[in-house]
């Protein structure tokens, strides 16, 4: 039974903390409608950032903001390539991924492994101090599930905005941006811009919820955020009331079941992105599915 | 032709030069050294076979796409080099595919909201204010579609017929210097069609909108407006206004633009 709750529980942390990471990829693919390849590259940045933060003393919240806009500002980067200098939105993003490496290897001084044991953390200080001793075990759900309720309020509360607005209609009709005189591109480079921060800030909390940082995390990392989204997403459609990012975050812990379970039945550690692969393709394919529609491209209701 | 002075116009095109594939097996003078002035107030029918250039012309006022040489004045002001969206705070756009004026993925009142903010900041501040919704309301009564009941459906669950009518609302709901119809009853059924056009001229008369319509429909060239082009090979073949413009009927374009058809063979 412990065993159960514990695998439980790891399905939660880890599900949730990608969940910040899945509502980053519903900004960038579901509302602007921009296959972003850069979260390969922008959340171990939010993971190295943090441990190169926290080694040298730093405030782990701090350190969570930080890694946001350092995210922010690599989505920035994938924007301007695509905005100003008209390369394809796909190869933008792989641009900043491969430069992404690079950048990660000099925050971390070149080791491709950098862990911060028995540092101070969101996990450990701060919020999480508050907590009753017998919440102890669940101190990690409990700090991520806040994180996740926070960044999804504010997230929803930006799209009201007329900002947000705009974002939307920059996703949907390009033609309609322009006609409201706006340029379309700097709305991408916002859209971008919040979608990789969250990205990182995901792998600013996985990192410090493993107390390391590991340059090769990024890999797979779209794959894993999309099947979440449109797992979410397309499961959850008829529920009225749940707003889209709340599903892309139910997507994400469903996600994780999947791979935990799978893991339990047996199936050897090296099948693991094979097995990603999968479920993103059977998310891909039942979403088609379920709308009965022949389109072949994923649609994702607002 | 026209005499005005060049202070009342809100549209100079000057010398616009204009080839298609330039440098290829397959290029085409479309304009050359062309000219135009539209004057306040004025309501432009133009007509025209495929290819005669009304589309290009719409897109190098809009600034949609580059031409060779010209340039394009809007209220006197060389506007040649200004980029499509900055044009479009002074000109109001509606394009034949309904879907293109409006967001279908986004509510009435959002679409609304946003173009009620056209020319503001969209900062962080809530996107629909709520003390406008009397406003919204008010303006779709007008269309007489029942919108102002739909509020909160989403766009894209209109017909092309209220999608149309509701971009035409939108493009004209801040202030504009010149409105832009590109043949935008085109893809309605013939009774949207005639609503969508009806409305057309109400909202140009009220507002006393400076319009520029292409359109295919002989019968609105004719019906709608104060003045009439045709164009063919990017010339205007025809440039009549107010009673010159009356005495045209709609046998007569036939015929003219018959006899155009036949001379190139078509």
């Amino acid at each position: 039974m412990d065993v159960f709750i514990g695998l439980i529980r790891n399905i939660l942390e880890e599900g949730l903390i990608y969940g910040i990471m899945a509502m980053g990829v519903y900004i960038t693919y579901s509302v602007l409608n921009f296959p972003d390849l850069s979260v390969d590259g922008t959340f171990p940045l939010g993971m190295c950032v943090t441990a190169a933060l926290i080694v040298n003393g730093t405030d782990p919240l701090l350190a969570c903001v930080i890694a946001f806009i350092c995210g922010a500002l690599a989505g920035c980067l994938t924007g301007l390539l695509h905005v100003k200098l008209k390369i394809t939105n796909l190869l933008s993003g792989i641009l900043t991924m491969t430069a992404m490496w690079s950048v990660n290897l000099v925050v971390t001084d070149g080791r491709a492994v950098l862990p911060f044991y028995n540092m101070k953390t969101i996990f450990n200080s701060g919020l999480s101090e508050l907590l009753p001793k017998r919440l102890y075990t669940y101190r990690i759900v409990l700090i991520a599930l806040i994180a996740v309720i926070l960044m999804k309020l504010l997230l929803d509360l930006y799209l009201k905005t007329k900002s947000g607005l705009l974002l939307r209609a920059t996703g949907d009709n390009l033609q309609f941006v322009i006609s409201l005189s706006k340029d379309p591109g700097t709305m991408k480079i916002v859209g971008l811009s919040i979608g990789n921060g969250f990205t990182a800030l995901a792998g600013s909390i996985l990192s410090q919820q493993s107390e390391s940082a590991n340059i090769n995390s990024g890999t797979g990392m779209v794959v894993m955020a999309l099947a979440s989204v449109i797992i979410g997403t397309s499961l959850f459609r008829k529920i009225k009331f749940l707003k889209p990012t709340t599903m892309a975050v139910f997507g994400s812990i469903i996600y994780k079941a999947c791979l935990v379970i799978a893991m339990q039945l047996g199936l050897p550690t090296n099948f693991l992105k094979l097995l990603m692969a999968v479920i993103f393709t059977v998310a891909l394919v039942s979403s088609n599915l379920l709308k009965g529609g022949s389109k072949g491209d994923v649609e994702i209701p607002q | 032709m026209w005499k005005s002075r060049s202070d009342e116009y809100i549209i100079r095109l000057e010398n616009i030069n204009k080839t298609f594939n330039k440098g290829t097996i397959n290029e085409t003078i479309l304009f050359s050294n062309f000219n135009l002035n539209i004057t306040k107030g004025q309501f432009v029918s133009v007509v025209g076979s495929n290819g005669s250039g009304k589309t290009t012309l719409l897109n190098i006022l809009c600034g949609s796409i580059p031409f060779d040489n010209g340039k394009v004045y809007l209220l006197n002001k060389d506007i040649t080099k200004t980029r499509e969206y900055q044009r479009a705070s002074a000109i109001g756009r509606v394009f034949q595919n309904p879907a293109k004026g409006t967001c279908a993925s986004l509510t009435i009142l959002e679409n609304m909201s946003l173009a009620d903010n056209k020319g503001k900041i969209f900062d962080l501040s809530r996107g629909v204010n709520k003390r406008r919704i009397d406003y919204y309301r008010s303006q779709l009564e007008l269309l007489k579609l029942g919108l102002e009941d739909k509020l909160n459906v989403k766009v894209g669950n209109l017909s092309g017929g209220q999608r149309q009518a509701l971009a035409l609302l939108i493009s004209t709901m801040t202030p504009i210097d010149l409105l832009i119809l590109d043949e935008h009853t085109a893809a309605l059924d013939p009774r949207s069609s005639e609503t969508v056009m009806e409305l057309t001229d109400r909202i140009v008369r009220e507002k006393g909108l400076t319009t520029l319509m292409v359109t295919h429909n002989l019968k609105y060239a004719i019906n709608y407006g104060n003045r009439l082009i045709m164009m063919h090979k990017g010339e205007c073949v025809i440039d009549v206004a107010d009673e010159e413009k009356n005495s045209y009927e709609v046998a007569d374009l036939l015929k003219i633009f018959n006899e155009i058809s036949v001379e190139c063979g078509n």
